[in-house]
């Protein structure tokens, strides 16, 4: 793809992240008006001079309500979005998703641990998280150690998310009443009180994100086989490990806070490749920007589409995004990962 | 807790303890021990938003309905109190505080509703599905003292407990009786450890979902098999709404014809809410089971 052409869809991704983030903190079920929030953000620059016309409610919905979860989407999004398009790069597999290796079935036993048998009220306190990363990257590890070595990493992963999805729907089964409280966490959500979710994420996503970046002209050579990559210097185990760790720790560190997100991870980095090509040197970067905007876009639908109740995200993700990729699959030719 | 709050809360405490009149006890700021900790409300609230159809139903049976400025979109009784589309399973705490409400009473701590509400400096009751009657009525006594109504929920408690009471005694001691309770076709039913199923306790029936109660999942789904097998003497259909089971559908289910149940007519349809609430409308529930135990056992 010609460079012109890249550089085009990068400044139209940048253009749609931002779009999504002014409507993300302009819009939202309270029906503040939208000149208000705006003069409310300028009063925040010093020397403007502008007073905020929000009162302290006010105000706090759209600091402390709206914008964490913004933030929130943006930083899930952008995690998901890279981990699978570095996922579907290491496993040469457009179906690689980061959930691949198990995440999901191991972050999703953690939280129904957590709601089924926790204490009172610790479904909305800082174990529930903690356990939900601890199950994600546990359950990575436990396919690591079965299929390492082999070609069947991807299998390992089928098998352990089998068992542990496994053990979750049995504990759902024996505690039937907190089954609404699990599924709407499985379903994922973005519902934020404060900036403390997103203070979790960002860190492990700054790594992650600067890792896979850091390995994305490696998994460039990987495209053309592991013998072929080893032939050329590249210690093929190493890049493999290294994008799994980093995917792996972001994406567990955003399930944990967000729930199960589906479809980010496979249709962000492939509607990128349609447009302008399988390397990764463009593919990752560009995965961040849209995976963030295309989050925080999906977030903004999930709470105003059925406003004043909220829709869970991964419902949003997939009805709106399967379309949305279907149709750019069929105006645009396939490119190989 | 300031001062003045903790001398709310003893008057509160002292007026629960020894039965105060009611006119002392519209004092605030009061300091309420709701499940999501110690909750200080200032003054009486006037603008109290419900995401609870059972605290909907108490706070307009102790005549605070008046305060109610919005409930959620299941609380479908009593038909005066101001329905809004404001989601009781997951609500947004944007959407709430819209309303400016100065209360909100909410049964369930899933999502960020409660911490995002307290952001906002907007008082919540955490008030969660009561496991036995005495923490309905509990519950009813602490959002009677919240809104300024303690005196009226402690009448209607004791005019419940009275008629629950006279209930019971109307019926015959006799030979045990078993009950399934169902909950939806698929069989899931409620244990005796449950809110619903103490009821039946109340009466010494035998609830055959309790031999399925293991690793302690009160409400356990049964297999169709075991519900025949046990052939229950009553059978409560609690799923007349939502499911539209009804005796005559539940006649034509194989194998049902010839359960006891059925074939002497004691198949019970109730209200799912009247079945399924820890409210003031408890009561008609159990008038209705009494009534079907006083018929079999006669």
């Amino acid at each position: 793809m010609s460079a012109r052409r890249t550089t085009a869809v990068a400044i139209a991704a940048v253009a749609f992240l931002a779009a999504a983030v002014v409507a993300g903190v302009l819009v939202g079920p309270a029906g503040l008006p939208a000149g208000e929030v705006v003069q409310a953000f300028a009063a925040k620059v010093p020397f403007l001079g502008v007073r905020s016309p929000l009162g302290p409610t006010e105000s706090t919905i759209v600091f402390d309500l709206r914008l964490p979860r913004v933030a929130l989407g943006a930083l899930v999004g952008a995690m998901l979005a890279v981990a699978g398009g570095a996922y579907q790069g290491v496993f040469r597999n457009p179906l690689a998703d980061p959930y691949l290796l198990g995440i999901a079935a191991g972050a999703g036993f953690g939280a129904t641990l957590v709601i089924a048998y926790g204490p009172a009220g610790s479904s909305t306190s800082m174990l529930l998280p903690a356990v939900a990363f601890a199950g994600g990257a546990g359950s990575v590890v436990v396919t690591y150690l079965v299929g390492r070595g082999t070609t069947s990493l991807i299998l390992a992963g089928v098998t352990v998310a089998a068992f542990f999805t496994a053990l979750e729907t049995f504990i759902q089964q024996q505690r039937s009443e907190s089954i609404r409280d699990i599924y709407a966490w499985l379903l994922g959500q973005l519902e934020t009180s404060g900036w403390t979710e997103v203070a979790i994420v960002a860190p492990y996503a700054l790594v992650a994100v600067v890792t896979l970046i850091a390995h994305r002209r490696l998994l460039d050579v990987l495209r053309l086989g592991d013998d072929e990559a080893a032939a050329l210097g590249v210690d093929v185990g190493r890049v493999r490990l290294a994008v799994i760790v980093a995917a792996t720790l972001g994406t567990a560190a955003a399930v944990a806070v967000s729930g199960l997100i589906g479809f980010v991870g496979i249709i962000v980095p492939h509607a990128i490749r349609l447009l302008v090509g399988g390397s990764y040197r463009v593919v990752l970067p560009l995965s961040i920007v849209v995976g963030a905007g295309f989050l925080v876009f999906a977030d903004l639908l999930a709470r105003t589409v059925l406003s004043p109740s909220e829709l869970p995200i991964g419902v949003v993700t997939a009805f709106f995004g399967a379309p949305f990729f279907a149709v750019v699959l069929r105006t645009t030719r396939l490119v190989g990962t | 807790m300031s001062r003045r709050a903790l001398a709310g809360a003893l008057l509160v405490a002292t007026a629960l303890a020894c039965g105060a009149p009611s006119a002392a006890l519209a004092k605030f700021p009061v300091t309420i021990d709701a499940a999501n900790g110690h909750v200080t409300i200032a003054k009486r609230p006037s603008r109290i938003v419900v995401l609870s159809p059972t605290n909907t139903e108490t706070l307009f049976a102790i005549g605070a309905g008046r305060q109610v400025i919005a409930v959620d979109d299941q609380s479908n009784y009593p038909s005066s109190a101001p329905r809004t589309k404001l989601s009781s399973y997951k609500p947004n705490a944007e959407a709430v505080a819209r309303y400016k409400p100065d209360l909100v009473i909410t049964s369930t701590s899933s999502g960020k509703l409660i911490p995002a509400l307290g952001k906002l400096h907007i008082p919540v009751l955490l008030e969660p599905s009561a496991t036995h009657i005495g923490g309905a009525y509990a519950q009813m006594a602490q959002v009677g003292a919240a809104t300024g109504h303690l005196g009226a929920a402690r009448r209607l408690v004791a005019r419940m407990k009275r008629q629950i009471g006279q209930l019971v005694a109307s019926v015959p001691k006799g030979r045990q009786l078993s009950v399934y309770h169902e909950i939806s076709p698929d069989f899931y039913s409620a244990t005796s450890k449950t809110f619903i199923g103490r009821v039946y306790s109340l009466f010494g029936l035998r609830n055959i979902a309790d031999k399925a109660a293991k690793a302690g999942n009160q409400y356990p789904q049964l297999s169709g098999e075991y519900v025949l097998a046990s052939n229950p003497d009553i059978v409560v259909l609690s799923d007349t709404k939502c499911c539209k089971q009804s005796p005559a559908t539940v006649k034509q289910r194989p194998g049902w014809s010839g359960l006891s149940a059925v074939s002497s007519g004691r198949v019970l349809a109730v209200n799912d809410d009247i079945a399924s609430r820890w409210g003031p409308r408890i009561v008609d529930f159990v008038r209705i089971v009494a009534r079907a135990v006083r018929a079999a056992r006669a």
